[in-house]
């Protein structure tokens, strides 16, 4: 059972609804990402979502945005990034570890070397956001072969008929995009995001996370009564880029949502 | 078709927009709904002929169309060799082919019923295309440009505003064409039930590089008739410059069954291709992937994209339309660039030779077609595609040359 796998089980057995925080590699500065992973697990976080800068984001908001041009001003790269997980898993053989990216860093560095290098830095999944399941086969077969999972995004404007697909190749979970929109955006709507899920859950047989607007333990709870797995990105970029002490804001931020998820209690659904 | 250079004939793309291993749709999730729809619905015009029926009239009365082909006697002599011809699209409404393209998208955009477009722009001419098709309809208009670009290209930004479109200032990365394109891209994503996309040149996700294509092959048909009418014969050698490559494939597309016309595209080499401030990814790039497809790029070894640089804010552009990645690698059309320098000089040579002042993207293509020339025969036929006028770059020359305006 993948790392992936095995948490959500864990996750499953206790009643629990998982917390993924995303950080940008590198942002403020490539020192500073280790500690804040460790920081992170001991604040509540159950999987670990990673992010590759790149000079062109396109579906990142203002905030990563800036966490990207942050980390490229010290010239991170994905090599760089591979050697932070390798750090962060000298000392945390548990917590998943996902890479989310865009695809020109991954070409660039050749999809098997990648992969390759990837699988043996122990990070478990990968998501690029620019590749749909119909691009670029030779990347979905590398990552198969050194045993990384996929991951998917699911959109709100993602026909059933391509829910029902994209189920049926993806590995680890599913990450629903809760709104029309770009990371950090904030029009979050709850009964769309509902309907949804309900359709997801008809095809899914991996848990469902969902990301994209949730920013607080209020959102952060709504999010949970309908998901498996809670992803918060640009909310904690923003606290931990303006704070005096990035380890106490990131804790801090991390308990509410923590604090908002079990209050919801678990609606789950996943098998 | 006995002298194509391709057995069965040119068939690029294929279904799924890939020109062998360039184009395609690397984009999020969230927009392959929207480029389903909107390939859906391409397809259904390319199916109907009252559709191509007013996309015609329109081109006709409202663009000005067809543009004349030209035989620049004088810039010929002066410069020697080949006879220079050109392709004056700089005499279309708004002043460049941009408007081919966005007459025909803005069609479709009634036709899917959305009633908000968006555009990006590095020039502006794309962007006062747009302005001036979506007031023409009553649509709203949103464009985005660089803040580097806004500054060089002023009496474009005033156009657009007259004509009723907001003009939004892009301020991340290198602030010019390709992150107007990233803001494009995510407004699109934010607002994808209401907004159509016009994108400005033959880049961007399947299927924008075939359908703009198309609605730019008008250049090269008109040209195809006028120079069997006006010379009598096929020209030797077509000459384009090359940002995104609209305008090239505009004037290639249907000449490439034609083995003998050879096909010349011009990148910008800014400063000089060794200096590696220039914006010519054909030349100096490698294959990756941007803004939704695979093609040549700018970038750096560990795949980020580069910041480029021409005095052509039109061609400052770090990546390049996936069918001419093709078109490159089969040997079919060959590449090669002008310098900031080149540029100028020719700008000046072709205002003062033939009183035709060209934009700075246009003289690119100029100065790849003058040294083309000099090496070929007089009686051979060099058609260049004069894509838009240089009202929009005088200051940009006075300041270059000590003045201001
Ligand atoms: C006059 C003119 N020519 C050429 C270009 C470059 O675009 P493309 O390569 O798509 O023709 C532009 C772009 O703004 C332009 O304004």
């Amino acid at each position: 059972m993948s790392r992936i796998a095995g948490r959500f089980a864990q996750l499953r057995e206790a009643g629990r609804t998982a917390l993924v925080p995303y950080l940008t590699a590198g942002d403020p500065e490539p020192a500073a990402t280790v500690p804040l992973l460790h920081t992170l697990v001991r604040a509540g976080a159950d999987l670990i979502e990673l992010g590759v800068p790149f000079s062109d984001p396109m579906a990142d908001g203002p905030v990563i945005q800036a966490a990207c041009e942050r980390a490229l001003a010290h010239r991170v790269r994905l090599c760089d990034v591979l050697g932070m997980a390798v750090e962060f898993r000298g000392e945390d053989a548990e917590t998943p570890l996902v890479l989310m990216g865009y695809a020109n860093p991954i070409v660039a560095m050749g999809v098997d070397t990648f992969a390759e290098q990837a699988a043996r830095a122990g990070v478990d999944g990968v998501l690029v956001v620019d590749l749909p399941p119909e691009e670029a086969p030779a990347i979905r077969q590398a990552l198969i072969d050194h045993g990384l999972d996929e991951i998917f995004l699911l959109a709100p404007t993602t026909t059933e008929e391509r829910i029902r697909q994209i189920c049926g190749q993806a590995k680890g979970f599913l990450y629903y995009v809760s709104l029309r929109g770009t990371t950090g955006a904030d029009r979050l709507d709850m009964e769309d995001v509902a309907e949804r899920m309900k359709c997801i859950r008809t095809h899914a047989t991996l848990p469902v996370g969902i990301g994209f607007g949730i920013k607080d333990a209020d959102s952060a709870a709504q999010a949970a009564k309908l998901a498996d797995a809670v992803i918060v990105g640009s909310a904690l970029v923003d606290r931990i880029q303006a704070a005096a002490d990035p380890h106490a804001a990131a804790t801090e931020l991390l308990q509410d949502l923590r604090a908002g998820i079990d209050a919801a209690g678990r609606a789950g659904g996943a098998p | 078709m006995p002298h194509s250079s391709f057995p069965g004939g040119y068939r690029w793309p294929d279904a799924e927009g890939h020109f062998e291993e360039y184009g395609g749709r690397f984009v999020a999730e969230t927009l392959i709904r929207p480029l389903d729809e909107l390939a859906a619905v391409y397809r259904e015009a390319c199916e109907d002929a009252d559709f191509w029926k007013a996309f015609e009239e329109d081109l006709a009365h409202y663009v000005g169309r067809p543009s004349p082909l030209y035989f620049a006697r004088h810039l010929s002599r002066a410069n020697g060799g080949a006879q220079i011809w050109l392709k004056r699209e700089d005499l279309n409404h708004t002043g460049a082919h941009k408007i081919n393209n966005t007459v025909g998208q803005a069609m479709l955009a009634k036709r899917i019923g959305k009633t908000r477009i968006i555009a990006e722009t590095g020039a502006g001419q794309h962007g006062v295309a747009t302005a001036t098709v979506s007031a023409r309809l009553g649509l709203q208009c949103v464009v985005y440009m660089g803040s580097e670009d806004i500054e060089r290209q002023a009496p474009n930004v005033y156009r657009m505003k007259l004509l009723g479109a907001e003009v939004i200032p892009v301020t991340s990365g290198s602030k010019t064409l390709k992150d107007a394109l990233n803001e494009a891209l995510r407004d699109w994503v934010t607002h994808v039930e209401n907004t159509f996309y016009i994108i400005g040149s033959v880049a961007g996700p399947a299927p924008y590089p075939e359908m703009v294509r198309d609605f730019q092959a008008v250049i090269g048909r008109e040209t195809r008739r006028q120079v069997q009418e006006q010379a009598g014969r096929l020209p030797d050698l077509l000459v384009a410059c090359v940002g995104g490559g609209s305008n090239a494939i505009g004037l290639f597309h249907p000449f490439l069954d034609d083995s003998d016309v050879r096909l010349l595209g011009v990148e910008a080499a800014g400063h000089g291709l060794d200096t590696g401030e220039h914006a010519a990814p054909l030349a100096r790039g490698r294959a990756g992937v941007l803004h939704g497809n695979r093609t040549y790029l700018m970038e750096d070894e560990a795949g980020q994209i580069l910041a480029t640089h021409s005095i052509s804010a039109g061609l400052d552009y770090p990546g390049v339309g996936p069918e001419h990645a093709l078109l490159k690698d089969l040997g079919r059309a060959e590449y090669t660039s002008a310098t900031d320098e080149e540029a100028l000089r020719t700008f000046h040579l072709l205002t003062r030779t033939e009183g035709i002042i060209p934009a700075l993207e246009s003289a690119h293509a100029v100065a790849g077609a003058l040294e083309a020339a000099r090496g070929m025969p007089e009686d051979a036929i060099v058609v260049v595609n004069l894509s838009g006028r240089g009202d929009k770059d005088i200051d940009t020359v006075a300041r270059r040359e000590g003045l201001s305006l």
